[in-house]
């Protein structure tokens, strides 16, 4: 896989990747933050920033690309909206990766509280590291 | 009681997920080192925990697997680099799902007052495979992210 944000995977690109690829940038963060409450013109994802529309397009590309949004027109307006599925699947992956962690070391701590095992410093199982000289 | 920490960098492929435990880091150090005790903590209490391999030396190899509900295995294997002590270990992580994905991970135990700050440094191949381990290319960290990604959720759900 190559390095760097903006290079694209191959084939087996999750939609998970596109998802967090996609959050990665502040602009595109406040620009969902706007879309919950409720679709919006370009010109108004725009105004908040002090960004071209164009500039602004681009960021709704990748946006899209992801599926965080969906994009229609009114007119000659474009409208952007929300689409939290993809959300909801990365914060599931997200907070899975963070309990993972958080609930093992949770569970080493109350190991480590245990009287046997502080006590009991040579615990019987498992190969032993080679001899020091 | 203590709280586990993960932090990232925007534009890094590293991770250092911190942790302190009230007991001094000797204690600390085995129970990453004793397969019997590993398979007591290291992962969700869902899922068990088996170790196949955990050889304790430079070079060795080591291989563990979770074991879901339903009997589906997820596999993860390394080898040491450098003789594991409570001066660090260092060693090269995989998950079996994600073969190639090899991160190069830094742990090392400091005490301070009878405590011991656990530290794990991972460096991955690049940002995104970190992002696909880790998921979180959200430049300000997991916890803000995790709290936008709420808000953001609760209110979509809310609305659905």
């Amino acid at each position: 896989m190559p390095d760097g944000g903006e290079v694209v995977d191959g084939g087996d690109d999750t939609g998970l990747d596109a998802v967090f690829r996609a959050l990665a940038d502040p602009t595109r963060r406040a620009i969902l933050h706007r879309l919950k409450a409720g679709e919006a013109t370009v010109a108004a994802l725009a105004a908040p920033f002090a960004m071209s529309q164009p500039a602004v397009s681009k960021h709704l590309r990748v946006l899209e690309e992801a599926g965080l949004i969906t994009r229609s027109r009114r007119g000659t307006a474009r409208l952007s909206h929300l689409d939290a599925a993809p959300l909801r699947a990365a914060a599931t992956w997200l907070a899975e990766y963070r309990d993972y962690w958080a609930e093992s070391h949770d569970r080493l701590a109350a190991l480590l509280a245990t009287p046997a095992h502080r006590t009991n410093l040579s615990p019987p199982h498992g190969p032993e590291p080679p001899e020091r000289t | 009681m203590h709280k586990t920490e993960i932090v990232t960098e925007p534009g890094q492929p590293t991770v250092e997920i911190r942790r302190e435990f009230d007991a001094p880091r000797e204690l600390v150090f085995r129970a990453h080192v004793d397969p019997a005790l590993i398979a007591q903590w290291l992962g969700p209490r869902r899922l068990t925990t088996r170790i196949d391999r955990l050889e304790v030396r430079d070079g060795g190899r080591w291989r563990f697997v979770h074991v879901d509900e339903d009997g589906t295995e997820y596999g993860f294997r390394g080898v040491y680099h450098g003789e594991p002590s409570v001066d660090g270990i260092v060693q090269t992580w995989e998950y079996e799902g994600a073969p190639g994905a090899v991160s190069l991970e830094y742990a090392t135990f400091t005490e301070v007052e009878g405590r011991t700050l656990l530290r794990n440094f991972a460096v991955y191949r690049s940002v995104a495979d970190r992002d696909a381990m880790v998921a979180s290319g959200m430049a300000d960290g997991v916890e803000q992210g995790m709290e936008r990604l709420t808000a953001l959720l609760a209110t979509q759900t809310a609305n659905v």
